[in-house]
């Protein structure tokens, strides 16, 4: 019986497994030096925040994977030997294996600050993270400030967590505004004054130059690169990113780049060694996605994808639409298709923001053909499907706003803006457009 | 803020006890004439329980309900026990005709005489100052609770999902003050069910109110009716700031409380006092268990056109309303938008949704506990309507006086009430409607099989984080659906909406639409461009 092994059981890893078993009755080990059992990542901050225990987190319960015959190994794989197909772990042990599968994730990036590998300074992506920053900032008497380096989505959660333990956060962010890289200015705009009325010192525009410590191996404080100022802090948060977490293959015949580099069919360039998730990096972005996506759903479609390569039917990662979704604080945030921070030279958009400072849509359009390339929503959720096969159909910005009602994902009795956001469209374009009601029909079309 | 909220939560601590302290004090004496006419109204017959009453317990001052009623259930054991030992004599004898005659003598109703006595026979304190009793109970209780409560418009920030530290409190995980909460529930239920004489001095202090609804004293079900209603508005209070960013939480809400203090309260008590049978017009067969009970179908018989309109009402709200209903809205409309046990849970319940237990065990178990209590519940009813419309004491063996009391017993005070309620802090606030109450199983049943209702999975964007699982007070384990992109269709799923609500990613969306493609299995989810051809052909073949 062929014997698949996963290094890993983060989604990635985990889906590829669950798929495998479906499709198939090799023998399927998953080795991960993480936890015992999968969990979601994604939910890590909840714990923190005491809305739920860790067990929580764990979609299957702990009898599943007796059940589907999937076997856990606990142990930390120091190197791979793919002529003799072997992992070594760290305790000196190893494992063969005839299918490889590398889905090893991320790892919080560090760009050499001093001090940063203070026993205070972390970032937030294990469990073993999770655990760090529960010793380390349990209330706001241990620490009495916490400094968070890098405006992203790990950065704004970790603000999040820390806010429920009343801890003072000051939040350096390296661009000016936050996460403008990603957002247009207007939504970012929307952004700052959200974290600010969260109480959060956010720096915008400035870097971290190093980190002091108080001569006992704990941090005592933070320099800005810029000013020179010095803050006074217990813990330090570094979430300027992450990087493939991929050091114990460095010495292997894998070939890597910033991540393992994959073909569409998630193939390594070693026969039967693949990878997934996080940590793959095509050779080429796919369509105007980055080679490297370290998105939860992107490592669960690759899962689903190469599980049906290896159980005998070759099949590419082929992702769909661009979608995404987060929370900022109080504010949902989703996405379909795309909106990028600056306007491409052909591009329209138009942008709708309720008075409330909370909710806001910002489409972005073809100028020249008026067709639809993409949405964000903040405030206001909407239907996938519905996005997704307007992108397909390579609906107008017109046709879009007319069936709008559609989309509106909205819990029930919840205000609708829809004849608010086209009227505005209507003044801004000169056109005529009238709302059309929600249609059960057109949605299930 | 935090100094009112505090100062809130000493004064709510402080009219709790007086409340609990209120049973232990009070004068309790019964004049001869007030036992004179006890014997005559309840036909007491036995000699040694009249001695008993007449000589030891008339006359006599006691220091608080409980010694009376003690005294009083003495009495009437000390009755029972001399006639059990004749019967046992006479039986051993063979004697039939002298066993057959002491049964006449004997008590069955202890419970209701001991309770009926104490009523009659409260004095002092409490009775001749219920109006200053009321306001150090529920008066202060209200309003520490309110100080308690209302802080947090302030204290939890900007509108939005209010879950921090609820992981971390005693309250609210299960520690200490849950298992206090726990205890003191379970003791209240328990007198309220089966020791009601001990809570005489409560409705004392409701007998104003009372009257004044409905010309009578209050009775302990009162006390129950008023606080329940009490209750359910000072938690919907924190239900409105918590939620007040949700508008389908906040017209939930609105509904059930309307439906408790007017269709469950008000209606009834004011029929009352129009010499009408109280009802609760919305209260369905078979949750309102004993609506063909022979006492219930022979008071609607005599109660004329009334009468006879709710029994009508009662037969086509089970038949032909609910089920419509739960087709075009789900059983939501019923358990979490207007049913009384459901109203207590989404408010007073709130805080401990979380104990629902997720298990794939505790389904199954769901599934066979919930089942057998709606075939019980059918059995008895047709145990009952057969001895009522035939005559007889018994159908296949079954005695129909037997069932109607292991149910009351079992089901409607045990279940119901003490583990239904009483156990909210540890097992979570939906163990009743989520194991035990037979309309929710009829509901379930409709719900699962024939209905609009669904939660909608919002393709892709499920990130497993397991809110949804963990706020869901009926154990369902949402994730489990959402995770692969299929829509939730259970028939335990009450619709309150707060897997929804407390979803980081605006997966779920409850939602009433077309039969086709309410449930949808999925293969790959979306996003996952994979050749869905290639795919079909593949799963032919596997199969």
């Amino acid at each position: 019986m062929e014997h698949v092994v996963i290094i890993g059981n983060g989604i990635s890893g985990i889906t590829a497994a669950r798929h495998i078993r479906k499709l198939s009755d090799k023998k399927i080990t998953v080795v991960s030096a993480e936890t015992d059992y999968f969990f979601s990542r994604t939910a890590l901050m909840y714990v923190y925040m005491g809305h739920m225990k860790f067990e929580h987190t764990q979609p299957y319960e702990n009898w599943f994977w007796k059940k589907n015959s999937i076997d856990l190994k606990k142990g930390y794989v120091k190197s791979v030997d793919t002529d003799a197909n072997t992992l070594l772990f760290a305790d000196g042990s190893n494992l063969t294996y005839d299918k490889l599968i590398i889905a090893t994730g991320s790892k919080p990036n560090k760009f050499g600050w001093p001090g940063q590998d203070l026993k205070q300074v972390q970032g937030l992506y294990s469990k073993q993270d999770l655990d760090k920053l529960e010793a380390n900032a349990p209330d706001n008497t241990v620490c009495k400030r916490a400094v968070i380096v890098g405006g992203g989505l790990i950065g704004i959660e970790m603000a999040e967590m820390l806010r429920t333990r009343d801890i003072p956060i000051t939040f350096l962010v390296r661009e000016d505004s936050f996460w403008n890289g990603v957002l247009p200015q207007q939504e970012s705009n929307m952004l700052n004054k959200h974290i600010v009325d969260h109480h959060i010192d956010l720096r915008l525009g400035v870097n971290l130059k190093q980190i002091n410590d108080d001569g006992n191996g704990n941090v005592k404080s933070i320099v800005i690169a810029e000013t020179d100022e010095e803050i006074e802090c217990n813990v330090v948060g570094l979430t300027a990113g992450v990087s493939p977490n991929i050091d114990f293959i460095k010495e292997s015949k894998i070939e890597t780049g910033r991540g393992v580099k994959v073909n569409r069919l998630l193939e390594t360039n070693i026969n039967n060694v693949y990878a997934i998730g996080d940590c793959a990096e095509q050779h080429e972005g796919i369509g105007e996605r980055r080679p490297i996506e370290a998105v939860w759903y992107t490592g669960r479609m690759m899962g689903e994808a190469l599980a049906r390569t290896i159980c005998g039917t070759p099949t590419e990662y082929k992702p769909g639409h661009w979608f995404n979704s987060a929370k900022f604080l109080d504010i949902e945030y989703q996405t379909y298709g795309w909106v990028w921070a600056k306007p491409k030279e052909n591009e329209g958009r138009f942008y709708w923001e309720h008075s409330d400072g909370n909710k806001c849509i910002h489409i972005n359009y073809d100028k020249n053909s008026k067709k639809f390339i993409g949405i964000n929503n903040f405030g206001i959720r909407m239907r996938h499907e519905v996005f997704d096969r307007w992108l397909t159909e390579e609906r107008s910005v017109d046709y879009v706003l007319e069936h709008l009602k559609d989309a509106n994902f909205d819990p029930e009795f919840y205000s609708q803006y829809e004849k608010e956001i086209v009227a505005k469209y209507n003044n801004e374009n000169n056109t005529n457009i009238k709302v059309k009601s929600k249609s059960w029909k057109r949605i299930f079309a | 803020m935090k100094a009112i909220k505090y100062t809130g939560l000493a004064i709510f601590i402080a009219a709790l006890s007086i409340f609990t302290a209120v049973l232990f004090i009070g004068e309790f004496k019964a004049s001869k004439d007030t036992v004179a006419e006890f014997i005559e109204s309840n036909s007491i017959k036995s000699d040694i329980l009249k001695d008993e009453l007449n000589n030891t317990i008339a006359g006599t001052t006691y220091s608080n309900g409980i010694s009376f009623s003690a005294a009083i259930k003495g009495a009437i054991k000390k009755s029972n026990d001399h006639y059990d030992a004749l019967i046992e004599k006479y039986d051993a004898e063979k004697n039939w005709d002298k066993k057959g005659e002491q049964f006449q003598y004997k008590v069955s109703n202890v419970s209701g005489m001991t309770y009926n006595l104490a009523k009659k026979s409260g004095s002092g304190l409490i009775v001749n100052n219920k109006g200053l009793f009321w306001w150090l109970t529920f008066g202060l209780g209200i309003l520490g609770a309110l100080l308690f409560i209302t802080p947090n418009l302030i204290l939890l920030g900007k509108p939005g999902i209010k879950h921090d530290h609820i992981y971390h409190e005693a309250a609210t995980n299960r520690g200490w003050i849950a298992w206090l909460v726990l205890v003191y529930l379970v003791c209240f239920y328990l007198v309220l069910y089966f020791a009601p004489y001990y809570a005489v001095n409560w409705t004392f202090i409701l007998d104003p109110i009372s009257k004044a609804l409905n010309g009578g004293p209050a009775s302990q079900w009162f006390v129950y009716g008023f606080l329940y209603c009490t209750i359910m508005i000072v938690m919907a209070v924190r239900m409105y700031i918590k939620y007040r960013h949700n508008k389908y939480q906040i017209m939930r809400t609105t509904s059930v409380l309307f439906f408790q203090i007017v269709f469950a309260f008000l209606i009834p008590e004011i029929m009352t006092s129009l010499n009408m049978p109280g009802y609760d017009f919305k209260n369905a067969f078979p949750l309102d268990y004993d609506f063909f009970f022979e006492w219930n179908l022979k008071s609607l018989t005599e109660s004329g056109g009334i009468g006879l309109f709710i029994l009508v009402w009662g037969i086509v709200l089970t038949l032909v309303i609910v089920p419509l209903m739960v087709y075009f809205f789900g059983k939501r409309w019923y358990c979490s938008w207007v049913c009384g046990c459901g109203g207590l849970a989404e408010t007073l319940g709130d805080p401990y949704r979380q104990h629902s237990n997720k298990s794939l065990n505790s389904w199954k178990l769901e599934r066979w506990v919930i089942h057998s209590v709606l075939v019980f519940s059918l059995v008895m009813t047709l145990v009952t309507l057969y001895c009522y419309f035939s005559g007889a004491e018994s159908l296949i063996g079954i005695k129909s006086q037997w069932i109607k009391d292991t149910y009351s017993f079992l089901i409607g005070a045990w279940f119901a009430g003490v583990i239904g309620t009483g156990f909210y802090p540890i097992f979570g606030n939906r163990v009743w409607c989520r194991f035990g109450c037979p309309l929710a199983a009829y509901l379930g049943l409709v719900q699962r099989f024939k209905s609009r209702f669904r939660i909608t999975t919002n393709g892709g964007q499920c990130i497993s984080c397991g809110n949804c699982s963990t706020y869901c007070e009926q154990g369902i384990d949402v994730r489990a659906y959402a995770q692969k992109g299929e829509n939730i269709v259970r028939a335990s799923c009450v619709g309150c909406g707060v897997c929804s609500a407390v979803c980081p990613r605006g997966v779920l969306k409850l939602e009433n639409g077309p039969e086709k493609g309410r449930i949808n299995p999925t293969e790959v989810l979306l996003g996952n461009d994979v050749d869905l051809i290639e795919l079909a052909k593949q799963n032919r073949q596997s199969s």
